[in-house]
């Protein structure tokens, strides 16, 4: 589990990229590509491996005038699964 | 019919490889260098693809760093915007080349293993030192920082050194391993007494990925093809035929899979003759078996008809002489009992095996 301090990471090989054929954004990882939505697409663009966990849900939350609570479940969950899939690292 | 561009393209650039692996993907006709693509060629092909939709390449082979334009064609694939990857044994490797790869744009390496020990690898791979030198390679992408996917192939002489094979992926710092078990067309059809698993190791495995998945998770990703001779439902072959994936022989013939050329009455398109676009979407080679509407009883009504899309084609026509029917891997075809059964006979073969030829 991503705790507020962590600081999540997009390691070599693994890249947000437009794709124009289909109009959408995608993660392009080894050997797997993943569609974005537009939430996916927001918290990826967060990550520049200097800021933790809880200082991109909390900006986030101040973008979209959400509850900081939701945005950090969401992202918990989306970026969770990405860490298990090995598309992300998270520094402790 | 609504069909989707295709996401992925393995470009076989060559059938050379110092390797003979008895399983060898590659048809039994190999192409002689002659006849092979030219890097322009390969070039405006993967431009093509990119327009197309591909997002994934996969340069494979033969053995791809045989080609000596190898870093032209990484920098020809990044440009026109594909995820590069090198699938490779990792003979021909230097530190050197790796390095200009590095330059060039690769964004993963794939490396085959044929064994975990220098005895079995070399042996399967039909090259003396191999193992050796694969070792070094795998040492210097690390060092360099590449993304790894370590790809054991497995087959009834080497299963046993499954638990030995995800070990070397963690200690290489492999984010995934893909647990090949082999498929049985072509070189590894010839093949099959000498590589078909036991009943009994192909469970083995299931209980050991099963393990390693749980235990390893968020450390290797583990993705595995069974041995389906043994199981109940067939594999979704390439996704389904003509839905995700375009294989390129290295004379430029444009394939729905790598065996496609095992079907007889399949013409297939060119990228000298013809657009990709059109070879894709027109093609009649990838019309003959897109979507559902090709299905017979009992796939035509079965639920799981696009979950496996009726299995592979290929398979189909090697073990019942029909590429239409269901994939006889599958419990509902009326051939399953019968390759069941045969398949406990291929695995109680000989090891003799024959090597896969050099392509000219």
């Amino acid at each position: 589990m991503i705790g507020a301090d962590d600081i999540p990471v997009i390691p070599r090989g693994v890249r947000m990229q437009f794709d124009r054929v289909r109009d959408r954004w995608v993660l392009l990882a080894p050997e797997r590509t993943v569609a974005l939505d537009e939430i996916g697409r927001a918290i990826l663009s967060e990550i520049d491996g200097a800021r933790s966990f809880g200082q991109i849900t909390a900006g986030l939350a101040a973008r979209y005038a959400a509850p900081e609570d939701q945005i950090a479940a969401d992202s918990r969950g989306f970026l969770g699964a990405l860490v298990e899939r090995r598309f992300i690292e998270v520094r402790k | 019919m609504n069909v989707n561009p295709p996401i992925a393209m393995l470009a076989e650039l060559t059938h050379r490889c110092p390797l003979s692996c008895p399983y060898c993907s590659n048809p039994v006709e190999l192409t002689r260098r002659e006849a092979e693509l030219d890097t322009a060629q390969w070039a405006d092909l993967f431009r093509q693809a990119a327009d197309l939709g591909v997002l994934q390449l996969h340069l494979s082979g033969g053995e791809p760093v045989t080609r000596r334009d190898l870093v032209d064609l990484v920098i020809a694939a990044r440009e026109a915007g594909l995820y590069t990857n090198l699938i490779t044994s990792g003979i021909g490797l230097t530190e050197k080349r790796l390095r200009e790869l590095d330059a060039a744009g690769l964004d993963h390496i794939q490396l085959s293993l044929q064994g975990t020990d220098a005895d079995m690898a070399d042996r399967i791979g039909g090259y003396r030192g191999g193992f050796a030198r694969k070792m070094d390679v795998a040492r210097w992408i690390g060092e360099i920082g590449f993304p790894l996917t370590l790809n054991a192939v497995l087959h009834r002489q080497n299963l046993h050194q499954l638990p030995r094979a995800i070990e070397m992926a963690v200690g290489m710092g492999a984010r995934r391993i893909e647990v090949a078990t082999v498929q049985f067309h072509g070189w590894a059809l010839m093949n099959r007494d000498a590589l078909m698993p036991t009943r009994e190791q192909a469970r083995e495995a299931d209980a050991i990925v099963a393990e390693a998945r749980a235990r390893l998770k968020g450390v290797l990703v583990i993705d595995y093809v069974r041995a389906d001779y043994h199981n109940d439902y067939p594999k979704r072959c390439m996704g389904g035929w003509g839905s995700t994936g375009i294989n390129v022989a290295p004379d430029g013939l444009v394939l729905p899979c790598h065996a496609a050329q095992t079907i007889p009455g399949l013409v297939f398109d060119r990228v000298q003759d013809r657009p990709l676009r059109e070879i894709w979407y027109e093609g009649s080679a990838f019309n003959a078996y897109r979507g559902t509407a090709w299905m017979p009883e009992p796939c035509a009504s079965c639920e799981r008809k696009t979950i496996d899309f009726g299995g592979c084609r290929c398979q189909a026509m090697a073990l019942v002489g029909n590429a239409s029917a269901t994939d006889p891997t599958c419990i509902k075809s009326p051939h399953h009992a019968a390759l069941q059964a045969r398949a406990d006979a291929f695995a109680a073969g000989t090891t003799e095996f024959t090597a896969r030829a050099a392509a000219g």
